[in-house]
């Protein structure tokens, strides 16, 4: 018998344990798991561990912020100042007011939105663009609100715009003589009416004093000699062209009458003044002197 | 024999459950050298639509991804001489194919050419119980077949149904489906020493292999080295290993006769060892590099240089010719042919239609072994090489390789054996009532 113990020389063969971890090793699963699933857990273990100490944590959001804050600081990013195109500076003062910013400041903190709905707030700017433009500029593009006409309410003056937003409150008439008078309350509402009405009356124009709205429904167009011309709630605009032409044809408004009610427009109305009925009742009475 | 048809059907079962994953090995423990095969299966009937029946011999189902050849250890005879040397030898060549193709193996079937194998030949009869052969008809045909004395401690490796004859007709290859009144078959039982096969089993097991299969490897190499003609018409092969030299007669593609002379091209070497006085690797070295068995007068020419490294200068630079080496071989390879010779008379070869010999394994590549055959097997010989097999590697493609690539065609396609079929019913079911009699007197 061949000694028990002694393996020969120079055998090729693999030891039990060899053949044995060669055909675990050919398992697939067992490939993957070693592949691919040991060197994940390993790295997810890692960093883990990493993790899961305090100061890591910490040193790592400082870290981030460090590096945030340096690149939000960069010149590339400063905003430097504010250009407002387009207001007058009154408005550009309201808008300094209203959003105030100390220069330098980061892109990053700039709130572009919250900056703009702010300026849109104001009554005086009817559209706003912000931007900020190469070379650190804070850019405030400013469509202004164009004033149409004043507006009495009680005893302040404002000033509207064509749509009858509220562009300004005016100290004094006398500050824009050139824009038509609106009373009344509800005037606001029917600025375009209005404007339409002024445009109709030109023939009457130097002598218009203002139009007054009447139970927030309809329109009084208001002359010198306190002459008023009564307008309908619906065609206001054809019935006060009716007016000019009576106007025209006949010289109505220049005649001693103090008010024409057009508000039935199919029948004009003349109030006459009271002189005026004297002087009628007398020339009458001067006339037919017999029927005393 | 319930035993072994257990185990059997056991074995088949496995080889299904590898042919579902796909991967067998096939393992062939020779003498002289073990080696190892890794088939990958892509599925049954895979390529069957397009290479219609039997095309390529069916084997275009499986190819080989792994092959690895290392010297065996501890086999003498085809039969495991030393366990654990062998065991070594079977994981090292089972480790590198799996290196080789990859992938794990678990199963394997293997080849075992030693335990003195003999041929039984068995006749059974049944009378049909209605006119047409059914399945379980075959079954109780093959059951019905009267064992032979085979002796103590054998057991069948192989028990094919070579034949079926249906009333006066003979010669069914199927009898399925036909009809007659009385069945007969003729089986063909292939027994070994069961100790070999224990051996065999005992050292698988220790490598972690399943067993999916046995073969004889006179039976495989005769699957792989004659070609289907011969295998039809009538032929023997005869497989020149190291430790044995296998022979099996084929008819109508069944094996009808194996048997094994235990000479081998290892008593070849020995008888040089013997005789030049040289070491064994030396004898088999020169017998390789030198050998042959028909000398000429240029032979007593050629010195051959025999060397060694005694440290004697004489002695180490001995020189023969090679007429004396054929001088050496010469006798030895005539006695084992004459040994194969006697066993094809025994056998009765020579009633056969066709009485075609095929030389094939590693000792069948001696030079001018087709000149000496002849004059001692007959006319008809020819010196075989196993089939080829798709992905087989250029060096395994040698006759020494026919019992591997028999083993693989065994693998793809194994022919029906007698524990193929369902063992008949009313034996089964009267043991099991036996039992359950016995079940009841024992618990009440």
């Amino acid at each position: 018998m061949q000694p028990v113990n002694v393996p020969p020389r120079r055998d090729p063969a693999p030891s039990r344990l060899a053949y044995r971890a060669h055909r675990i090793w050919l398992r697939p699963m067992v490939r993957r798991f070693v592949k691919k699933g040991l060197p994940l857990l390993a790295v997810l273990g890692l960093v883990g561990w990493w993790f899961a100490q305090d100061a890591n944590r910490e040193m790592l959001s400082d870290k981030y912020a460090a590096i945030r804050s340096d690149i939000e600081n960069r010149p590339e990013f400063r905003v430097n100042l504010m250009a407002i195109d387009g207001a007058s500076d009154s408005i550009s003062a309201d808008i300094r007011e209203i959003v105030p910013l100390d220069f330098p400041v980061s892109s990053f903190a700039l709130d572009l939105e919250g900056i703009r709905d702010r300026i849109a707030e104001l009554d005086a700017v009817r559209d706003v663009d912000v931007r900020i433009r190469s070379g650190g500029v804070l850019q405030i593009e400013i469509t202004e609100r164009v004033p149409a006409a004043v507006w009495r309410v009680g005893r302040d003056l404002e000033l509207l715009d064509g749509q009858g937003h509220r562009v300004a409150v005016l100290a004094s008439r006398l500050e824009r003589p050139d824009l038509p008078l609106l009373a009344g309350a509800g005037a606001q509402d029917a600025v375009p009416e209005a404007l339409a009405l002024l445009q109709a009356a030109s023939p009457v124009k130097a002598r218009i004093r203002g139009l007054v709205r009447i139970g927030e429904r309809r329109w009084d167009l208001i002359l010198d000699r306190n002459q008023r011309i009564m307008l309908p709630e619906n065609g206001a605009v054809s019935a006060l062209e009716q007016a000019m032409a009576l106007e025209q044809a006949q010289d109505v408004m220049a005649r001693d009458i103090s008010v024409l009610d057009m508000r039935i427009p199919s029948r004009p109305t003349v109030r006459m003044t009271p002189q005026a009925v004297e002087n009628m009742r007398q020339i009458k009475a001067d006339r037919h002197g017999a029927d005393r | 024999m319930t035993d072994l048809y257990a185990t059997q059907r056991a074995m088949r079962s496995m080889r299904n459950a590898a042919l579902q994953r796909g991967v067998i090995a096939i393992l062939d423990v020779g003498s002289s050298k073990i080696a190892c095969l890794i088939l990958r299966f892509d599925g049954p009937d895979h390529f069957r639509e397009s290479d219609g029946i039997g095309t390529l011999a069916g084997q275009s189902s499986f190819r080989v991804i792994g092959a690895a050849t290392t010297r065996s250890r501890g086999v003498r005879f085809g039969e495991i001489d030393a366990m654990a040397e062998t065991e070594r030898a079977i994981r090292t060549a089972v480790q590198a194919a799996q290196k080789m193709a990859d992938v794990r193996v678990d199963h394997v079937i293997a080849a075992l050419s030693g335990g003195g194998p003999r041929s039984y030949g068995l006749a059974g009869e049944v009378d049909l119980m209605d006119s047409t052969v059914h399945e379980h008809d075959v079954g109780r045909v093959l059951a019905a077949c009267d064992v032979p004395d085979i002796g103590r401690g054998r057991e069948p490796l192989h028990a094919q149904p070579v034949n079926f004859s249906l009333d006066h007709r003979t010669g069914l290859g199927d009898p399925r489906g036909q009809i007659g009144n009385k069945l007969a078959v003729d089986l063909h039982l292939l027994a070994v020493d069961t100790a070999v096969l224990e051996n065999l089993l005992v050292c698988l097991k220790r490598c972690d292999l399943e067993l999916a299969g046995l073969a004889s490897s006179a039976y495989v190499s005769g699957i792989s080295a004659l070609v289907e003609d011969e295998q039809e018409l009538g032929a023997a092969c005869i497989d020149m290993g190291g430790g044995t030299t296998g022979l099996s007669i084929f008819i109508k593609k069944h094996m009808i006769y194996a048997d094994s002379v235990r000479l081998g091209g290892d008593h070849v070497t020995l008888d040089i060892a013997k005789g030049l006085q040289v070491p064994l690797s030396t004898a088999e070295r020169i017998k390789t590099l030198h050998g042959g068995v028909v000398a000429t007068g240029m032979d007593d020419r050629e010195m051959i240089e025999i060397g060694g490294d005694s440290g004697d200068w004489d002695r180490d630079r001995r020189t023969v010719s090679r007429a004396e080496l054929i001088g050496i071989m010469r006798p030895r390879v005539e006695e084992i042919l004459e040994e194969v010779r006697s066993c094809l008379d025994a056998a009765g070869f020579e009633h056969l239609p066709s009485q075609q010999i095929v030389l094939t394994g590693g000792a069948s590549q001696i030079p001018g072994l087709d000149r000496l055959a002849p004059k001692i097997l007959g006319q008809q010989v020819r010196i075989g090489r196993p089939l080829r097999v798709q992905g087989l590697p250029q060096a395994a493609t040698g006759a020494a390789f026919a019992s591997v690539v028999g083993l693989c065609l065994f693998a793809a396609h194994p022919q029906d054996e007698w524990w193929d079929f369902e063992i008949p019913s009313e034996r089964n079911s009267a043991r099991s009532f036996r039992r359950a009699v016995k079940w009841f007197k024992e618990n009440w």
